[in-house]
């Protein structure tokens, strides 16, 4: 068997409004659009990816929150409606979604075996969380691959945002070695906003986009920072700061999932492709892709 | 119709053991009884109506209420999947529901109802409303925890709450769904494994429950940040609930108070506790926080000392009141009290050498009221511009309802009553803007009674607020 390998390595930011904005036929109710600048940067990101052949993705999302370890989707089907608790008004989605499920037990299996807390969500009647259905349509509207989707534990909250990188940095390690072991090629996503201070209030026009803006100018110096980063390959610095942009940035990276992706990408020294960024109610987004095949075609 | 009261209050814990699995541990089991006998409770009593704020239901833009008449679908929860799924069906009171809403709006709140097919129900509120109203016997209405929010605006929520109650005549058991502690074991652990997490959180939970069982609710909320701090994962910003049940129960401290069962969940601290609004004949507070009326403003987002972000919110709560009294006006003065002057602490401070009334023979002439709070000077929907003189958005019903909130207190002061007015003329500083907002509070409230009424358009008052009215009323006799 060949050796599997991530293929890319990506930050696919899950707001429901790019959903909400592009009036997919799943999702229930309809916008004038908005957000375009975000979007064409998803759209840039689907193209860049277009050409390159993969067999799975790998998603960690934020808004399956866990307390008790980490967990991962353990059934190959998912059908269900998924509405967002925060913005019902924007994304009602009704989705059909596939499971690798012998990658996810792979993952799962490494990881208990080092220590991790883990387990795998078996429950028919399980509600796949917002963020994933709202990444996934995203970066594959077709749904034509099967996903790994792996909750966020809430190890910042419990302990600390160095706890948080310490089990996270082990899980992308986990995650790679897995992916590498399994023969398959897999695109990795972290489904995650940067900075993440929303507004309080809607607009009466939720896409009315001269109400969109950053919060603050603190939150944008954090964003374009890490995003300088991104961009120059230096994501041990993103590790090295990650305590201060989650406290001051209040940033969404809380979750583990950028911790998680740099560590499965091996903390990689080249630059990112940055396809767009926003902001989304306050929160800043981007798109991001870390081009793994191309860096090992140029490598050899 | 009789007023609407709350007849009871109940705090419940959130997680599905003790509807799924009750019988895997005593713990879980024993806080089972308690939820039965807390149903068999609230069967037995008068109630009308379930409210239920509800921790494992987050929310940004403000608060969400529940307003699905017949929410169904089938609750699996994110971390205790195994433990199997939990259908439901509940029986939403809707129109409550909305005139929540409304009065949340009118108190100066953002927030909104929900009805939508599909709706995520959180695990705090299916499991209290299996427990605690099986049948579905008696409507409920829930609301969110928004993330944001701090005491203000969460007591203020509860405030608009009790509007409704009171209006519609509602006989309601007020129910918070949460943790006391809520530190939960990370790994995974067999049902026999269960105990509180740490004996911090046990020591901290006790303090609690002693309190509870005091009927000392208002002491809890209180204690609230510093609860936070000893017992609660930081993810959220405050032991909030405490804030909106004590609210519900008008700040009390004489409650009676009951510790049905106190166990651990996963190393979370579990309660059912009954608050039966009846005094326990002791307990006064021993210390008070501003009580305030309305909301204005903006949030806080993290509490934590620790963070240079969080200290500058500790700074704006602080020192609010200081800092309001320096922004919303000109200097304050000690009322005058010449030979019948009628001053009282529960209004504001002039901002010149006048009394707040002065009674003249059978008839009491007010000065000019406003809507600034008594103590902390601040004003109820905001002023209407910055110490720049930037214009702000505000709430003119908001101040409307303060204005005649502090006539009804400088009234009462002077042995008279709001519904003694005789006649009364109304400063508006924004005729057009301001004058339907104004005219629906007074249709409501002295619009009622009926006095003579003149309203002027004017350029400004001498602090940063929308409208003044200035008043004369007949003495009791």
């Amino acid at each position: 068997m060949a050796k599997g390998r991530i293929v890319a390595g990506c930050i696919a930011p899950h707001p429901p409004h790019l959903v909400y904005a592009e009036n997919p036929d799943q999702n229930e109710p309809t916008s004038e659009g908005g957000w375009e600048q975000l979007r064409w940067g998803y759209e840039r990101l689907r193209e860049s990816l277009s050409k390159i052949e993969y067999d799975v993705i790998v998603i960690l999302s934020p808004h399956w929150q866990t307390y008790v370890g980490t967990h991962f989707l353990g059934l190959e089907n998912f059908q269900s409606l998924s509405v967002d608790p925060v913005f019902p008004n924007l994304f009602r989605y009704h989705y059909d979604l596939n499971i690798d499920v012998e990658l996810a037990k792979q993952i799962h299996d490494k990881a208990e075996k080092s220590g991790l807390t883990v387990k795998m969500m078996e429950n028919p009647d399980f509600r796949v969380d917002y963020g994933t259905i709202t990444t996934g349509h995203l970066f594959n509207p077709k749904w034509d691959k099967p996903l790994v989707v792996i909750s966020s534990n809430r190890s910042t909250d419990y302990y600390s945002a160095e706890v948080m990188q310490e089990m996270m940095i082990e899980l992308g390690r986990i995650t790679r070695e897995t992916i590498e072991e399994s023969g398959k090629k897999a695109i990795i996503l972290a489904s995650n906003s940067l900075s993440h201070r929303h507004f309080t209030t809607e607009s009466d026009i939720p896409e009315d986009m001269s109400k969109e803006h950053i919060t603050s100018h603190a939150m944008h110096l954090w964003d374009m920072r890490i995003i300088d980063y991104i961009r120059s390959g230096q994501t041990q610095r993103i590790l090295n700061e990650m305590p201060e942009f989650i406290e001051q940035a209040i940033a969404e990276s809380d979750g583990g999932g950028l911790s998680w992706l740099i560590s499965a990408l091996d903390t990689p020294e080249y630059p990112a492709i940055l396809h767009g960024y926003g902001t989304i109610i306050g929160t800043g987004n981007a798109v991001v892709e870390w081009p793994c095949y191309k860096h090992e075609e140029d490598s050899q | 119709m009789s007023d609407g009261e709350i007849i009871g209050s109940y705090i419940v814990p959130v997680h599905p053991h003790t509807y799924l699995v009750p019988e895997q541990n005593p713990g879980w089991a024993n806080l089972r009884a308690a939820f039965d006998e807390a149903a068999l409770r609230i069967k037995n009593s008068e109630a009308d109506l379930l409210i239920i704020y509800s921790t494992t239901w987050p929310s940004i833009i403000g608060h969400q209420i529940q307003a699905d008449p017949n929410p169904e679908w089938v609750m699996v929860d994110d971390d205790f999947h195994d433990l199997g799924s939990i259908p439901y069906s509940f029986n939403i009171d809707a129109e409550f529901a909305d005139a929540w809403n409304k009065a949340n709006h009118e108190r100066g709140l953002k927030s909104r109802t929900i009805n939508y097919y599909g709706f995520p129900i959180d695990v705090g509120s299916v499991v209290a409303l299996k427990l605690l109203n099986p049948d579905n016997a008696i409507p409920a209405v829930i609301v969110s925890s928004n993330v944001y929010a701090n005491r203000s605006e969460t007591s203020v929520l509860a405030k608009a709450c009790l509007d409704v109650v009171r209006s519609t005549g509602r006989k309601a058991i007020a129910i918070t769904a949460m943790s006391l502690s809520n530190r939960m074991f990370t790994e995974n652990i067999e049902p026999e494994e269960d105990k509180i997490h740490s004996l911090k959180d046990d020591e901290w939970n006790n303090k609690i429950l002693e309190l509870m069982g005091m009927g000392r609710l208002e002491d809890v909320g209180q204690l609230s940040r510093t609860i936070q701090k000893q017992i609660r994962v930081q993810k959220v910003v405050a032991f909030k609930p405490m804030w909106w049940l004590s609210a519900m129960n008008d700040n009390r401290n004489d409650l009676t108070g009951e510790v049905l069962a106190y166990e651990p969940i996963h190393g979370a601290g579990a309660a059912v506790i009954h608050l039966d609004p009846t005094s326990c004949g002791t307990g006064d507070k021993e210390y008070d926080e501003d009580d305030v009326e309305y909301f204005h403003g903006d949030r806080s987002v993290l509490d934590s000392n620790d963070s240079e972000l969080s200290s500058i919110d500790d700074a704006v709560e602080m020192t609010e009141e200081e800092i309001v009294a320096e922004e919303n006006g000109p200097e304050l003065w000690e009322p005058t009290t010449a030979d019948g002057s009628v001053n009282t602490d529960s209004a504001p401070k002039p901002v010149g050498a006048y009394p707040h009334a002065r009674r003249v023979g059978d008839l009491l002439y007010l000065s000019g009221v406003g809507p600034r709070q008594a103590g902390t000077n601040s004003i109820p929907g905001g002023p209407i511009h910055d110490e720049n003189d930037e214009p702000l958005d505000y709430d003119i019903k908001a101040q409307t309802h303060a204005v005649i909130d502090n006539i009804t207190r400088i009234l009462e002061e002077a042995g008279s009553s709001l519904d003694q007015v005789i006649d009364v003329t109304i400063f508006l500083v924004d005729m057009k803007r301001d004058f339907q907002g104004y005219n629906e509070v007074w249709a409501e409230t002295l619009g009622k009674i009926g006095p003579a009424r003149t309203t002027l358009a004017i350029r400004a008052l001498p602090t940063p607020i929308a409208v003044e009215m200035k008043v004369i009323a007949q003495l009791s006799e």
